[in-house]
């Protein structure tokens, strides 16, 4: 009886948000599943079944391993470069002005520079989009451009030079992103009770050493968090490559990226078909990096 | 007494089990979802088989059905379709509704109502987001314009419809075939520049490709560039400027044989000779930094005069009219001759159509749809087309008496020029998406310096060869 109430009260408060998360996330991604298996061209009332014929040919595409290479690279660059930025900055933000009275206390004018390094967040990607087109704008009407060219420099194609686009683009994605982890580790940072710090600064620690030996192994899993979410998005990248780079995903194929090929795919070629092939490869790619990366970062928590 | 947070491996299963159970009404639910199921089979009436009849009605629409219509809302926006055809239907049929959607998401908006059998009766099926006609067509779900271009036109039964139209029109509306679409809409497509910069400079037209080099020296000189096309957004500007000029070196053909994926056709000698001259126009007489810009970027500096040719269609006045200053005015430039003996002559012109329209088959009123086309393409309404637009459509002399702005008025006076020497749209680019983008995709890296125009032949070469390899994509042709 007891448990039939205990049941009967936890189904109460989950039978909507399971039966609509069924609906609209797990039964999309069966079907997906279930696509990838024909040659659907997103018209025909019965896609013809054709077996694991979509990621045979996934797998001798070019474009597809090509797409693969840009998210390795940026799941290399962009969270290591993300997570560096956002350490330094809220420690510096939160805890470098050093001991002053009672407490830590961030460095001067930290308040202000918080607001600064929130604000792209804020931005939909979009407009950062637009705004980082106009930045890197090739001729000398170009933010960065014009200034080198005013200077007697050549105009630098920061989006139309194959071997600097992923990086340019790489660049927005660590401009964007920083603001949102600098805020998470200041909250991290803030529940690290005080005494830590001044006891080890009494010892004759600095803020190096602050930094290294209290900081950083206390905010662990907060990194941890923050490195599955940046991984992830680097598996995204769709709106920014689709409004900032040449022609979405160009030039030469120096920023393809499989969201943006799946769309591609599936909307203007008319192969839903391959195109959820692609989406299933994403799918596999995605949840084997975020558990591989709970895997291995895995370790004892530590009590505060 | 078990720990509430505990579970055993039979309370997971059953846990398991309950999802399932949840599952179930929702999977089930939305299998039809999709696909759309095996709703294929069952299919609405045919237009009406009592055509020609009633030069009135030749259709035999009902008019106690509702219409349906929906307009994509590009350049040309749908107070066209508001103002003038709807109110044409409603006035034939006398207390009719017509459900009216304008969007710029034809395929987001309509593709689940093709699956679901729930389609609308006319489809303006243009922008980014239009359908593949083609594979609607084999679902059954577009309806043969066969008995709309024979009926008798609206304004003049003694006529068909077929006779009141530019013929171009027709061919380009085939899939297989068969009359499927409505391309109602004539663009120009050649070199626009600005008339009023060439007066002020005293500059004439360059008719051949060395006086087309030596202007762009002269301009040089002031710092104008001689031509340019937008890298970023809109590269395929220059793709087709690159295939008309090839069929002016090596008439249509050229073109058709590319269309048709005859074997290597991109590698003829004429659209050779054309890549090799745009080539070395765009890398000594332009700057590289346009590979980077849109083409809303690079059509301000054209209205800043920055550059003197830019290649795209006639729609570009009315796009650029908000921003275009009192000095600048356009005017249409037929592409010089390169050969000594291109088929073409000097003046040939790039005449193509285009807003492609179609009438479904498994609406609720296809005959309403085909009266609604029949409207369109009657004097009045491709009058108020050309009023609400300012752009032509393929009705002959639907331009009469409308005052039509400058750049408008050059290319109707080039066409006419060029009388049959017209040059022919290049359709690869609807049947084929992807060897079209991959086309423009590659000519970038060529303007860019970092390709060899054998090279770029080559490799667009084999991608066709790919594309004709390919069964699972189905293969269009065309003689003319």
């Amino acid at each position: 009886m007891e448990r039939l109430r205990k049941y009967g009260f936890v189904l109460g408060f989950l039978a909507v948000p399971v039966t609509l998360y069924v609906v609209f996330v797990i039964s999309p991604y069966i079907q997906a599943f279930q696509l990838s298996l024909t040659s659907w061209n997103g018209y025909q009332a019965n896609p013809a079944f054709v077996g694991f014929e979509n990621f045979t040919r996934l797998f001798n595409d070019e474009v597809f391993w090509n797409a693969l290479r840009t998210h390795g690279i940026v799941l290399l660059v962009m969270p290591l470069v993300v997570l560096a930025l956002a350490l330094v900055f809220a420690f510096l933000l939160n805890l470098g002005g050093g001991s002053r009275g009672a407490g830590m206390r961030g460095v001067w004018g930290s308040t202000f520079y918080k607001v600064v390094f929130f604000a792209p967040q804020v931005l939909a990607v979009a407009i950062v989009g637009v705004l980082w087109k106009a930045i890197y704008r090739p001729d000398e009407s170009g933010v960065i451009n014009g200034a080198v060219m005013k200077l007697g420099g050549e105009p630098i194609g920061w989006m139309s030079d194959p071997n600097l686009a992923l990086w340019s683009l790489i660049a927005v994605m660590v401009w964007q992103a920083v603001g949102f982890y600098v805020v998470l580790f200041s909250a991290g940072m803030s529940a690290i009770p005080k005494d830590y710090f001044e006891a080890a600064a009494l010892d004759g620690a600095g803020r190096f050493t602050l930094f290294f030996r209290i900081t950083l192994p206390l905010l662990r899993d907060t990194i941890q968090v923050g490195w599955v979410y940046l991984g992830i998005a680097a598996f995204d990248c769709f709106a920014l490559v689709q409004v900032l780079t040449l022609d979405a995903g160009g030039p030469d194929g120096a920023t393809t990226v499989l969201p943006v090929e799946i769309f591609k795919t599936a909307f203007s070629y008319s192969k839903v078909g391959y195109a959820s092939a692609m989406g299933v490869a994403l799918f596999f790619l995605t949840i084997t990096f975020a558990v591989l990366t709970l895997r291995v970062t895995r370790r004892e928590k530590i009590e505060m | 007494m078990s720990h509430p947070g505990e579970i055993t491996r039979r309370q997971l299963l059953r846990r398991i089990g309950l999802t399932a159970f949840v599952a179930g009404p929702g999977v089930g639910l939305l299998s039809a979802c999709a696909t759309g199921g095996t709703t294929a089979a069952p299919s609405a009436s045919a237009p009406a088989s009592s055509a020609g009849t009633d030069p009135k009605n030749p259709f035999g629409v009902d008019a106690k059905k509702g219409l349906e219509v929906v307009i994509f809302t590009g350049g040309f926006k749908d107070d066209y379709a508001k103002l003038v055809h709807e109110a044409m239907y409603t006035k034939s049929f006398a207390g009719v509704s017509i459900k009216h959607t304008g969007t710029q998401n034809v395929g987001t908006m309509l593709r689940p109502r093709f699956l679901a059998g729930d389609a609308p009766d006319v489809v303006n099926n243009s922008g980014p987001e239009a359908m593949d006609v083609a594979a609607l067509a084999a679902e059954g779900h577009v309806a043969d314009l066969g008995p709309l271009w024979d009926a008798p036109a609206l304004d003049d039964p003694g006529k068909k419809v077929r006779d009141t139209v530019t013929p171009a029109a027709i061919e380009e509306g085939k899939l297989n075939g068969k009359d499927m679409t409505l391309n109602y809409v004539v663009s120009h497509r050649g070199l626009w520049y600005n008339s009023k910069l060439f007066e002020k400079e005293g500059w004439t037209l360059p008719q051949t490709l060395d006086e087309f080099k030596a202007l762009g020296d002269k301009a040089k000189a002031k710092g104008i560039h001689l031509f340019a096309y937008p890298g970023q957004k809109g590269p395929y500007y220059m793709l087709w400027n690159m295939l008309y000029q090839a069929a002016k070196i090596g008439g249509n053909q050229a073109i058709i044989d590319i269309d048709n994926l005859v074997d290597n056709a991109w590698k003829s000698e004429a659209f050779k000779a054309s890549v090799t001259a745009w080539h070395e126009i765009f890398t000594k007489y332009s700057d590289k930094s346009y590979l980077g810009l849109d083409h809303t970027q690079t059509q301000i500096k054209h209205l800043q005069d920055k550059f003197l040719f830019y290649p795209t269609g006639s729609w570009l006045e009315g796009e650029m009219a908000k921003d275009k200053p009192d000095t600048f005015e356009y005017a249409l430039a037929p592409f010089p001759t390169v050969t000594a003996n291109d088929t073409m002559p000097y003046g040939a012109i790039q005449v193509g159509t285009g807003e492609v329209f179609f009438a479904t088959a498994k609406g609720k009123n296809p005959q309403g749809a085909l009266e609604y086309l029949r409207i369109m393409l009657s004097k009045e309404g491709a009058k108020g087309f050309v009023e609400q637009t300012k752009s032509l459509t393929i009705v002959n002399g639907s331009a009469e008496g409308v005052d039509l702005p400058p750049g408008l008025a050059s290319a109707n006076k080039v066409q006419t020029a060029a009388g049959q020497s017209l040059i022919t749209s290049a359709r690869f680019e609807g049947w084929y998406k992807e060897l079209f983008d991959y086309a423009w995709a590659q000519q970038n890296i060529l303007m860019g310096g970092r390709m060899t125009v054998d090279e770029f032949l080559d490799k667009v070469q084999k991608k066709a060869d790919d594309i004709k390899a390919d069964s699972s994509i189905a293969k269009q042709t065309r003689n003319a």
